[in-house]
């Protein structure tokens, strides 16, 4: 008698879900919207001056658990200045293709200057567009919030 | 008598057509229910509301490379799926899904054909189906399928017994193995309220007889890789696939016509009847495979011989007593 009822309370709590709305999102068309929080594509920043934080220190690079960050520092000079330190990121490249966004290197950099977006779509169709460089993470002169373009991508994305 | 071939061959035709159909769309249903249960929406990118899915599923299993294993069989290996699919639709051809209609002056019964020994040629036919599952699993000279034949062969057994068992209640109360007469039988009174008992069992013993959810044992997925279709793809798989939801259908419409009084209700045409209880009973089967899961294989054996046979039996003897106390 007992497995009867417990029977028939599965058909009820089912036949409930039945008439549930679901919760799938339809994804290309509608998106998630992420905690401020969330962990995707890296960004560098600028100073209040308008110049980048990277020192090109590497300590990123060395933390990394997958080896995704590639760093190439090199001297200022008065010339060629990027910022008031004694270096400079010359080439800075993340593979996203091996990062697995655990933020390691943000807690690594010492004069914060990579922090992570809620941009999470950056799948694509050939493998060398999945290095990330500084042209691509660094916001344009004189813009100081980081990763400002990513964000208003985002939020146009979200739009649509 | 070309008349009659005609008006035969016609019925036949749409009525197999329509199966196909349903068939189909029944595939789509399953998924959309099993997803609606699991709080997901199911397919709805092929088409509106994703109502292409089937044809787009159709055509992608008939352009599948059509594999034979080496070790196979060769003809009891193409005859499988043909007899799993050829059983499964057959069967409909007593089941009657309507009234008779005069259409140009004729009377025509819908109803492919009225067998004066109706029920009895469903149960002959819907056996033979499993002969494609057992014939598909030996031919395929491999393990899995093997394991799975033979628990169908273990399972049909079993079950074929109470099915056939719980329907002679009803046959008693109707008093013949026309199909159509025992609708008729039900103009006033549906034999779900004459037979509550025989009707629970033919249900419980037709998911067994019909290899679904929670008495799937031949395909059970997680311990027999696909079960008895294991080694087939492309369209052969496609036949299999074909059998198992044509006999659902074939198996509701029997629910229907012995125990929810076929074709009849109140204001709707009768064929619309006929498809509204078949229609609610595959939501049924749907509904339960979204509930309960598979059962164990003792369990399923001791179920089917020291519960449901002994019930079904048991129902018989009642209904005898009863018929024999009242007139």
């Amino acid at each position: 008698m007992n497995t009867v009822l417990a029977i028939l309370k599965g058909f009820r709590l089912t036949l409930r879900h039945f008439f549930k709305r679901p919760i799938t999102v339809r994804y290309p068309e509608r998106k998630r919207v992420f905690s401020a929080r969330f962990r995707g594509l890296h960004t560098l920043a600028r100073d209040e001056a308008g110049m980048e934080k990277c020192v090109g220190c590497g300590l990123c690079a060395k933390v990394c658990p997958s080896f995704a960050i590639e760093v190439v520092a090199a001297e200022n000079t008065d010339l060629d200045r990027h910022n008031n330190t004694e270096r400079y990121a010359a080439s800075y490249v993340i593979d996203i293709g091996r990062c697995i966004f655990c933020g390691y290197c943000v807690d690594a950099c010492p004069t914060e200057a990579i922090s992570m977006t809620p941009r999470y779509e950056m799948a694509d169709y050939r493998r060398d567009s999945l290095f990330y460089s500084k042209s691509r993470m660094l916001p344009e002169d004189g813009d100081p919030r980081p990763g400002a373009r990513e964000e208003e991508a985002t939020a146009a994305g979200r739009k649509s | 008598m070309l008349e009659f071939v005609l008006i035969a061959l016609v019925k036949s035709v749409v009525v197999l057509v329509a199966l196909l159909l349903m068939v189909a769309y029944l595939t789509l249903m399953e998924r959309v229910v099993i997803a609606r249960i699991q709080v997901r929406l199911g397919p709805n990118r092929v088409g509106p509301f994703g109502l292409l899915q089937p044809i787009a599923d159709g055509i992608k299993l008939l352009l599948k490379e059509d594999v034979v294993p080496a070790q196979a069989d060769k003809y009891l290996y193409v005859l499988a799926p043909a007899l799993a699919f050829g059983a499964a639709f057959a069967t409909f051809a007593v089941i009657p899904f309507g009234d008779t209609v005069v259409l140009w002056g004729r009377r025509i019964p819908l109803g492919v054909a009225d067998v004066n020994v109706g029920l009895l040629y469903v149960f002959a036919v819907s056996s033979i189906g499993v002969y494609g599952i057992i014939f598909g699993a030996w031919a395929s000279n491999s393990k899995y399928p093997l394991l799975g034949g033979l628990r169908s062969a273990a399972q049909m057994l079993s079950y074929e017994l109470s099915l056939v068992f719980s329907v002679v209640g009803v046959l008693m109360l109707s008093g013949s193995l026309s199909l159509s007469d025992v609708v008729a039988g039900q103009s006033r009174l549906w034999y779900v309220c004459l037979q509550p008992v025989g009707f629970l069992a033919f249900l419980v013993a037709s998911f067994a007889e019909v290899n679904r959810l929670p008495f799937d044992l031949p395909e059970a997925e997680n311990e027999l890789v696909g079960g008895f279709h294991t080694e087939y793809s492309s369209m052969k798989f496609a036949m299999f696939f074909l059998g198992e939801y044509g006999s659902m259908i074939t198996t509701s419409a029997m629910i229907t016509t012995l125990y929810l009084g076929g074709w009849h209700g109140p204001f709707l045409p009768p064929v619309v009847w006929f498809l509204i209880k078949v229609a609610a009973f595959l939501f049924f089967f749907v509904w339960v495979r979204g509930t309960l899961p598979r059962f164990r294989y003792d369990q399923l054996m001791k179920f089917g011989w020291k519960v449901l046979l002994p019930v079904s039996i048991a129902n018989i003897f009642v209904t005898g007593l009863v018929l024999a106390w009242v007139g």
